[in-house]
């Protein structure tokens, strides 16, 4: 188990580097308006990274699973957008693939 | 993100007999009043956003950070996808640049955002909007852009609603990783699938409707593959620009008059 406080120099250096990249984009929007002209194709690109970064990370590991994890994966997305509550839909899905796993 | 636009400038031209929408933030205030507003509208927003942050310190203590380096991390980012996508790429040895790379990725949309508070926040001194602006989220940027569009010239909302989701994300953080430490084998409890779970709430949370399927179609099939061709982690990057790239080819341009539900 780590030391709860434990500060590793190299784990710092990395948040730090991600606090910076990401300042950097909260920052810069104020910054270059005016300066720089996008397009509202290159906005509408820009807008859906956030989503396509998250089926980018979700979609393998569904692909590889079975289906307790499809089934699972549905439940969870019905529960998100019905609630939109993070801990049910978590909930729902932990519970299927559980159910599932011990049934099949 | 146009929504409301409409009502709101017509509620200003008839106050201020002007159309330009810049013009109408000349008098924006810096007030410990503009921030309590902030902070007080904040706390509902961020008591909810806490529930994400546990969720965060469980995850960040699974892959290996303590609770300080979590903590660190949730008080210098203050940025929750990008986090809990940098926590799942974590490994020994860290995969430093494809960790920043997917950081960047997934935050590129604050830029737009920022952007978006550009009218008001270009009446404030620099000090004040660039310290304003590390304290910005999806959350309290939201409330603060209807707070703007309502004709509110609080320019300190943003960093009061900022500080309390902040903190509370902070807490959030401190209690999940101190809690994830105790748990045992995840898989066990089928929590192997929570992470999965995680992600496909938070993509319901970004889903735009039918305009999101194309782009997502994109990266989870070069996600896929990319992921069965190339080591490491770089298909989720591959995935992502993918979905950016024909999003790009195929945007239709959006009508004048289109209405979209409020978020």
């Amino acid at each position: 188990m780590i030391d709860s406080l434990s500060l590793d120099p190299t784990v710092v250096a990395v948040i730090l580097a991600m606090a910076a990249v990401t300042y950097a984009t909260k920052a810069s929007g104020l910054w270059a308006v005016g300066r720089v002209d996008l397009s509202e194709r290159m906005e509408a690109g820009i807008d859906v990274l956030p989503g396509a970064v998250i089926v980018s990370f979700v979609a393998p590991a569904l692909a590889n699973g079975g289906v307790p994890e499809w089934v699972a994966a549905a439940a969870t997305l019905a529960t998100a957008r019905k609630t939109g509550n993070l801990l049910a839909s978590l909930a729902v899905g932990v519970g299927v693939v559980l159910a599932f796993r011990n049934v099949l | 993100m146009s929504e409301g636009d409409a009502s709101a400038e017509q509620r200003d031209a008839a106050e201020t007999a002007a159309t330009d929408p810049d013009s109408d933030a000349q008098s924006v205030t810096f007030t410990a009043a503009g921030f309590r507003q902030g902070f007080l509208a904040g706390v509902p927003v961020a008591i909810g956003v806490a529930g994400y942050g546990v969720v965060f310190g469980v995850v960040a203590s699974r892959a290996g950070l303590s609770v300080a380096e979590a903590a660190l991390m949730s008080a210098t980012v203050l940025a929750g996808a990008a986090q809990l996508v940098a926590v799942e790429l974590w490994a020994d040895p860290i995969p430093a640049v494809a960790v920043v790379t997917t950081t960047a990725v997934v935050n590129l949309r604050y830029v737009l955002m920022g952007a978006a508070l550009r009218p008001w926040f270009r009446e404030l001194t620099p000090g004040q909007a660039y310290s304003s602006v590390f304290f910005f989220a999806d959350e309290n940027w939201a409330l603060t852009m209807a707070s703007f569009r309502d004709g509110d010239t609080q320019g300190a909302y943003l960093l009061g609603s900022g500080v309390v989701l902040w903190l509370l994300w902070i807490a959030a953080t401190v209690v999940g990783a101190t809690a994830g430490d105790l748990v045992g084998d995840p898989a066990q409890y089928g929590l192997d699938f929570a992470v999965t779970a995680i992600f496909l709430t938070l993509a319901a949370g970004f889903w735009q409707g039918r305009e999101s399927l194309r782009p997502w179609i994109a990266a989870a099939s070069v996600a896929v593959a990319a992921n069965a061709l190339l080591p490491g982690q770089w298909y989720i990057i591959g995935g992502a620009l993918a979905g950016a790239a024909v999003e790009i080819a195929t945007h239709e341009s959006e009508g004048p008059t289109e209405v979209t539900a409020g978020d």
